[in-house]
């Protein structure tokens, strides 16, 4: 049932912008909003936001996570870490890995 | 007149003309009018239903460029439950079960909750939760949730220690069904927050509150309260996601800054998520099994149109097995699916599913 609305209606996360739209509602912002503000700072229009052609390009060039199985890639974590840089938001797994190299330095104990 | 092949809301096939498909949808959007005192559907909303539900495609879409935002609720469980969440079963865990949904499925979300998808039998076995979201938060790019329901009827007898308010009730004991109702709600907002922070070091990026309100307002105000406290108190955001389109009043007299909880229509229920803090609602509308799909889809959409208009967070439409327009059925039929969904975003202005 999930599959059906996601094909039909759904922006279609790392192939596209959906994720990156997603973590704007995270922020409270409506879906035109977060639309456009992520379209701004990745330099397309909204309609470009869910093209899956055209994302697979833009998220190569950003390097923020890709959906096909690329080596040298940015993946997981250092994709996030990327897109929190990129959105200009706090990305609360990333935030816990700044606080972890914070904590005690490597090799002490 | 030729027929148009549709559905009831039961899932069975049905043939209408379009009169009587057109019928339906006015008179489904006047009774949602009627029970939420909100306008109807417009005269362009109503023709757009039309030409959906005339359309002999099997699939109905979005237009390009009105894609929304889905989130998730049941976590992983359409993969590796079994029919009690309509899942499949599929011999894989939940890590591979998230990271297919994040690559071959493409969802924007995606969630991580326990088979048993309530806070109370997931509270003892948190440390596993954490571990897997922890983990996942390593391996995925998309927001992560981890989601559960308050469930506050697992609290009563038998299966839990508060006296249940079921029993009382029939034998008139109204005072101490509202009492127990009052200790019951504290246990669960208590639960609800506690299991939220255990996975605030985890580096998840929200908590979803799911099927709210299945028993009433006393669920419904330890939900408002424990949202309160985790989005003033984490980093979390916090998606409320209710369970039926009225909040019952099976205690009746509970208010939430000092509005009456029971009774409440979903654009009412909106205004006091936002105001407790949530970042995300999740508008719930019921069908009738005995009315046409294009009749709930009607309903349901002007219920949703109503509470989009006032929103200012993100709204997302639980379109879902006997909710939002979609039939009452196991293995959920996608011409009604996809354009149930399709109607909320285009008709009724969600922000996602």
């Amino acid at each position: 049932m999930s599959m059906a609305q996601a094909m039909a209606s759904s922006m279609g996360g790392i192939r596209t912008a959906g994720d990156l739209v997603a973590r704007m509602q995270l922020k409270k912002m409506r879906l035109p909003e977060a639309k456009r503000y992520v379209a701004d700072k990745l330099g397309v229009s909204t309609l470009d936001l869910s093209d899956s052609t055209m994302m697979r390009t833009v998220r190569e060039d950003f390097d923020i996570g890709v959906v096909t199985g690329t080596p040298g890639l940015a993946k997981g974590l250092a994709a996030k870490a990327r897109i929190a840089e990129l959105l200009d938001v706090q990305v609360n797994s990333v935030e816990q890995l700044r606080r972890r190299m914070d904590a005690v330095p490597a090799g002490v104990r | 007149m030729s027929a148009i092949i549709t559905r009831m809301g039961d899932g069975s096939t049905v043939e209408l003309t379009r009169d009587e498909l057109k019928a339906d949808i006015l008179e489904g959007s006047e009774a949602a009018a009627k029970k939420g005192k909100i306008p109807a559907l417009s005269e362009s909303d109503v023709e757009y239903l039309l030409e959906m539900f005339c359309c002999p495609s099997r699939i109905w879409g979005v237009a390009r460029g009105h894609e929304a935002i889905m989130s998730k609720d049941g976590g992983t469980n359409t993969l590796i439950s079994s029919r009690l969440s309509c899942g499949i079963a599929a011999p894989i865990g939940r890590e591979a079960a998230v990271r297919l949904f994040e690559s071959a499925f493409a969802f924007d979300t995606m969630e991580v909750g326990h088979l048993d998808y309530s806070v109370k039998p997931s509270k003892f076995i948190v440390t596993v939760e954490a571990e897997h979201m922890e983990l996942l938060q390593q391996n995925t790019v998309l927001p992560l949730f981890y989601g559960f329901m308050p469930n506050l009827g697992l609290y009563y007898r038998p299966d839990g220690p508060f006296e249940n308010p079921s029993d009382l009730m029939p034998n008139g004991r109204i005072a101490e069904a509202r009492a127990t109702q009052e200790e019951a709600l504290e246990a669960c907002y208590a639960d609800v927050v506690w299991q939220a922070k255990q996975m605030e070091d985890t580096g998840a990026d929200g908590i979803n509150l799911d099927t709210v309100a299945s028993t009433g307002d006393a669920e419904f105000l330890a939900t408002l309260r424990a949202c309160e406290t985790i989005s003033s108190e984490t980093e979390m955001a916090v998606e409320v996601s209710m369970a039926s389109e009225m909040v019952l009043g099976f205690h009746g007299q509970l208010e939430y800054r000092g509005t009456r909880l029971a009774g409440l229509w979903p654009h009412q229920q909106m205004k006091l998520a936002e105001e407790a803090g949530a970042a995300i609602f999740g508008p719930v509308v019921n069908n009738n099994t005995r009315r046409s799909c294009a009749w709930n889809v009607a309903r349901a959409v002007t219920f949703v149109k109503a509470c989009t208009a006032e929103a200012r967070i993100p709204i997302h439409v639980n379109v879902g097995g006997g909710v939002g327009g979609v039939p009452m059925v196991e293995v959920s039929p996608l011409d009604i699916v996809s354009r149930a969904g399709a109607a909320m975003i285009e008709v009724g202005g969600a922000d996602g599913l």
